[in-house]
């Protein structure tokens, strides 16, 4: 359905409210570095923040810190996914396993994971692999969830049907049962790569030797606010940018 | 009936869902005995709950029913027979991620029909309801009637001998509901099919049927079987004739005393005690 023209302008008022909340929260932010004198060592200026900012695209200096966060992002990504949807199916299979393993699922996913992490450090070391773990534990929940939710719930009524015309194994899940729960669980699949971006990153702040959380850190520590600043607008701005991707893969994987 | 008349063969079918002294034990359907002769179009009418719905099930091999067996086309039903066996359910059986036409195509994709069939079969079906114009409609666009418009269609494509009609017009209003039995009636009257069609409609039963089985309260049985003589396809004027309503009072009478003795047992109030 095409939007209609009230639709398309109301769309445009609510964009155009958004972007003067953010012009509106950068103009605080420079009134409180210049006419209130906010000390530079809590908030820096924002015209040194940007400057700072494209010294740091122009250098190149983030690439190395990007590779570290992305790498452990991918690994982590991978091994949430698959097994996420591969357990997850296997519950959603039996009844039973729905009814023991979903509040189980549900229930530990709502505690805060990244408490296990020193405990990860302690297993995995200060590098990459702790944050991976990290990453892979907190995916794989949303994944698992959706996953049972998307096969466990498909109506029996399409399964009936696709049955009395003579549909095998393989059709009923090629035909009826991927496709029902398919929606479902790409939902899932973007809420886990959230949730593990997130942890990454997060964890790379808590204890870690590289990576993108890391060097906010370390320019913490070295009270270099403005390139601090600036690292953090730019893991906001691939944040985004994989967010956007993940939900663009996301609206693709639905259309009918 | 010699066996090349008879369609459809049950032979003393009972059935009861869960074991017995368990709390959800439920004696759908006993001791049901009946021939369907090729070509007809039998109505299964009864209150809810008698069993009718699992009647259509065990014959379309959807349930095996716990003691009796049916025969099609002269072999015991096992099983689903997508060969010989077509379903139009009550609502909701289209897959909403396809088409019509592809909600068509695939039904015939699961029975096994080669590729090169399947585009003019589907066309066939799609044009006999009416759908022509629709085929690249979701079934979310549609409207109920034509949705079960489509559901016939996949079924009609599917060219089986026999057609299990699951109440398909249950869910829609009176006007939809009339319009589309009539399509049906000529519809049916050009295919030659063998079919049983459930409803809790008089007036529908009256309209489709050659026979109507009326069944009893639960556990149901066939309490009586009325015959309806008049040919496919019927004119919308039969609704007001004589005829038509001598049969739907009979229909109506017999019904009457089921039905309360079904709500007898359902309320409370009535039977005081009975509930453990």
């Amino acid at each position: 359905m095409r939007p209609s023209g009230n639709e398309r302008e109301g769309r445009l008022a609510s964009r155009a409210v958004q972007a003067a909340f953010l012009i509106a929260l950068i103009a605080l932010w420079y009134l409180a570095t210049t006419r209130w004198r906010v000390s530079p060592l809590l908030l820096p200026n924002p015209v040194v923040v940007l400057r700072d900012f494209w010294e740091i695209l122009k250098t190149g200096e983030f690439i190395g810190d990007l590779r570290v966060t992305l790498t452990e992002l991918a690994a982590a990504f991978a091994i949430a996914a698959s097994c996420g949807v591969v357990v997850g199916y296997v519950i959603s299979r039996s009844q039973y396993r729905i009814r023991v393993f979903e509040p189980l699922f549900a229930g530990i996913y709502s505690v805060p994971i990244i408490l296990f992490l020193p405990l990860y450090v302690l297993f995995f070391g200060l590098g990459p692999a702790s944050k991976i773990a990290l990453g892979a534990t907190i995916g794989f929940f949303p994944i698992a969830l959706n996953t049972i939710a998307g096969f466990g719930y498909v109506d029996k009524m399409l399964v009936v049907a696709a049955r009395s015309m003579g549909a095998s194994d393989v059709q009923l899940f090629r035909y009826v049962l991927l496709p029902a729960a398919l929606p479902i669980i790409l939902t899932g699949v973007r809420m886990g790569f959230t949730v593990a971006l997130l942890s990454i990153i997060g964890s790379e702040t808590i204890a870690s030797l590289a990576g993108l959380g890391h060097r906010i850190v370390h320019l913490a520590e070295g009270m270099e606010m403005a390139p601090m600043f600036a690292y953090i607008a730019f893991v906001v701005a691939i944040a985004a940018i994989l967010n956007a991707l993940m939900s663009a893969l996301e609206a693709r994987g639905k259309r009918p | 009936m010699s066996s090349d008349k008879v369609a459809i063969r049950i032979r003393g079918v009972s059935h009861q869902f869960g074991e017995e002294g368990d709390a959800r034990h439920v004696r759908a359907l006993r001791d049901t005995t009946l021939d369907v002769p090729r070509g007809e179009l039998l109505c299964l009418i009864g209150p809810s709950g008698c069993g009718k719905s699992t009647l259509l099930n065990v014959i379309g091999g959807l349930m095996t029913p716990t003691a009796g067996s049916v025969e099609v086309a002269g072999k015991r039903v096992a099983g689903p027979m997508p060969r010989d066996i077509a379903f139009v359910f009550q609502e909701n059986a289209l897959f909403p991620w396809n088409t019509v036409f592809e909600n068509v195509n695939l039904g015939m994709v699961f029975q096994g029909v080669p590729r090169a069939e399947r585009e003019a079969r589907a066309q066939r079906a799609l044009e006999a309801v009416g759908l022509k114009d629709f085929a690249q409609h979701y079934p979310g666009q549609l409207s109920g009637g034509m949705r079960q418009r489509a559901a016939l269609a996949r079924a009609l494509s599917l060219e089986t001998d026999i057609l299990l009609m699951d109440e398909p017009f249950g869910a829609l209003d009176e006007q939809t509901r009339m319009i589309l039995g009539e399509d049906l009636s000529v519809l049916l009257a050009r295919a030659d099919k063998t079919i049983v069609f459930v409803t809790h409609s008089l007036g529908e039963a009256t309209f489709l049927a050659d026979r109507v089985a009326v069944f009893s309260a639960r556990p149901g049985t066939i309490k009586e079987i009325i015959k309806v003589d008049e040919p496919h396809p019927r004119k919308p004027d039969f609704v007001t004739s004589a005829k038509f309503t001598a049969i739907r009072n009979e229909l109506y009478a017999l019904l009457h005393d089921e039905i309360r003795k079904t709500m007898a047992e359902t309320s409370p109030s009535a039977a005081p005690g009975a509930a453990p």
